[in-house]
């Protein structure tokens, strides 16, 4: 996959420095080398485990951009070790959403922001390994840029690069310590004991969102003032967002939290026409109608009360000539694929969920009841995984129904709709062919 | 004695759906229609405790825990 090119950011606010994380990229392509990144930045201030990092990150409201939206500093108090069982840190890169290319852009070409920002809680942990975990073509990049920082001795803890499998799940916080533990790459049950109190090897683990650790890296030089600067005062700091449908290529935007998303798509009311919706949030987020979409402020709560997450930043933009109910579908039938196969009710209920929002989008009158099998298997799922990969289909699925309502009763009063057949819009699903569904299936969807 | 607030959680990676769970405590759990477990949420009543203990003990997945609320 190649890295795709890179927006203007002009979005910001005048006076505001934005972008920040990608305040330094080369217009070339090329990745920032150290010198470079050092001379932007400066170096790291180690201040050696104890307390004041992670005051500052809880005074600068600094968030998880993984997907979760987790106050940073509450899950780093969460993970204490000792000297005995000194806790292991990981910068996760699996990145395994396809629409997302956010992290891949901040390790392929600021890596040595991405190390800084895998040190500071190696430093203010004081943990015994640091490690980044980072999908196989990123690594030869990780790895010289590591070494440099090894002969000019930089960190604090010596890092580790490991390979992550490039599966939607694998960057699933327990699914990567399973991974660095030598087991399948797969979600586990933390209903009992976490991965903050046994992770990695036994110890103690914190797992965090490579960008969530950049921004951590920047307040560790700058502190919460300057952090909060820009974004709102609820919702600090920017975020990047991969956006897919505004020209051929995806677009990374750095924009502050709380703008408006019509603003940073360069959208108006006018040329939003042209598409049916945006699916907000990635696989496991939600559909939503173009209008709350350009008004929507970049906060997680304004997600969450639109039915939908920020999640780790993805705004696809679908064209209108594309069937809404046939681009989900697709998108169910790539989360079936990919979910864990462990839970009773994820393998049963995203087959279904799949089999439903097939027919739904090609042969409707198979469901005789309607939306009613979609949204009861949604019920069934919802909370009954060890991960939240149900939930997130879920989500879409109830998002679909929601906002397109009126395409969903035409395709049950007149059949399917006459974009049914065309080519999937939505990125990185790979080749997905809505067949017919077997009646069997769907009945068993009742 | 500290009066402990305790809930049932199941590990739904662990759980093959054997049932055993509902056919012992079928105040908290029933099956969906796939035949796993779905518990009611909340603190099982001090007088189902027994209940509760028995089911997890006789789980063939050691699926089912009490866990402590508020931990």
């Amino acid at each position: 996959m190649t890295v795709p090119r890179l927006a203007d950011t002009s979005t910001a606010p005048p006076g505001s420095a934005v972008p920040r994380l990608l305040a330094g990229l080369d217009a070339a392509g090329s990745p920032v080398g150290l010198d470079e990144h050092l001379s932007r930045w400066g170096a790291v201030p180690w201040r050696h485990a104890g307390a004041s990092l992670i005051d500052d990150l809880e005074a600068a409201g600094l968030a998880g951009h993984g997907g979760a939206w987790f106050p940073v500093a509450v899950k780093w108090r969460s993970v204490r070790g000792g000297l005995l069982k000194r806790p292991v840190v990981v910068a996760n890169a699996a990145e395994g959403e396809p629409a997302s290319s956010k992290d891949e852009l901040l390790v392929a070409r600021l890596p040595h922001l991405v190390l800084d920002g895998a040190s500071v809680p190696g430093d203010a942990l004081g943990a015994g390994r640091v490690i980044v975990y980072a999908p196989r073509h990123l690594l030869p990049g990780l790895d010289a840029a590591v070494a440099e920082r090894r002969r000019r001795a930089l960190d604090p803890v010596d890092v580790e690069v490991v390979e992550a499998e490039d599966a939607f799940l694998s960057g699933q916080e327990t699914a990567v310590v399973n991974a660095l533990n030598r087991k399948a790459p797969l979600p586990a049950f933390a209903g009992v004991e976490t991965i903050r109190t046994r992770g990695v090897g036994g110890r103690p683990t914190l797992v965090q969102n490579v960008e969530t650790l950049a921004h951590a890296a920047l307040i560790a030089r700058f502190g919460p003032a300057w952090f909060r600067a820009v974004g709102s005062p609820g919702d600090p700091g920017t975020m990047l967002l991969t956006v897919h449908g505004r020209g051929p290529m995806p677009r990374i935007v750095e924009a502050p939290l709380g703008t408006r998303l019509g603003d940073v798509l360069g959208l108006s009311a006018d040329d939003a026409r042209q598409y049916w919706g945006a699916l907000l949030g990635g696989y496991g987020g939600g559909w939503l109608p173009m209008s709350t979409a350009l008004d929507l402020p970049l906060v997680e709560s304004e997600a969450r009360r639109h039915g939908t997450s920020l999640g780790a930043g993805v705004v696809a933009l679908l064209p209108a000539g594309s069937c809404p109910l046939a681009e989900t579908a697709r998108v169910v039938r790539y989360l079936d694929r990919q979910k864990a196969d462990q839970c009773g009710p994820c393998v049963n209920g995203l087959a279904e969920l799949s089999a439903l929002c097939t027919a739904l989008a090609v042969q409707p009158a198979a469901l005789g009841d309607g939306v009613r099998p979609l949204l009861d298997v949604c019920a069934l799922v919802e909370g009954r995984g060890a991960c939240r990969h149900p939930d997130g289909a879920a989500r879409l699925v109830r998002s679909a129904l929601a906002v397109f309502d009126h395409e969903v009763r035409a395709h049950l009063r007149h059949g399917p709709c006459a974009h049914v057949a065309a080519p999937g819009r939505l990125p990185g699903l790979g080749r997905i062919e809505l067949g017919w569904a077997s009646p069997d299936r769907i009945r068993r969807g009742r | 004695m500290i009066r402990r607030r305790l809930a049932l959680v199941v590990d739904p990676v662990a759980c093959d759906g054997h049932g055993v769970c509902a056919e012992l405590f079928p105040e908290r759990v029933t099956l969906d229609r796939w035949g796993f477990p779905v518990l009611e949420e909340g603190a099982v009543e001090p007088a189902h405790l027994e209940h509760a203990e028995r089911a997890v003990v006789a789980c063939p997945r050691l699926a089912l825990h009490l866990v402590e609320l508020d931990r």
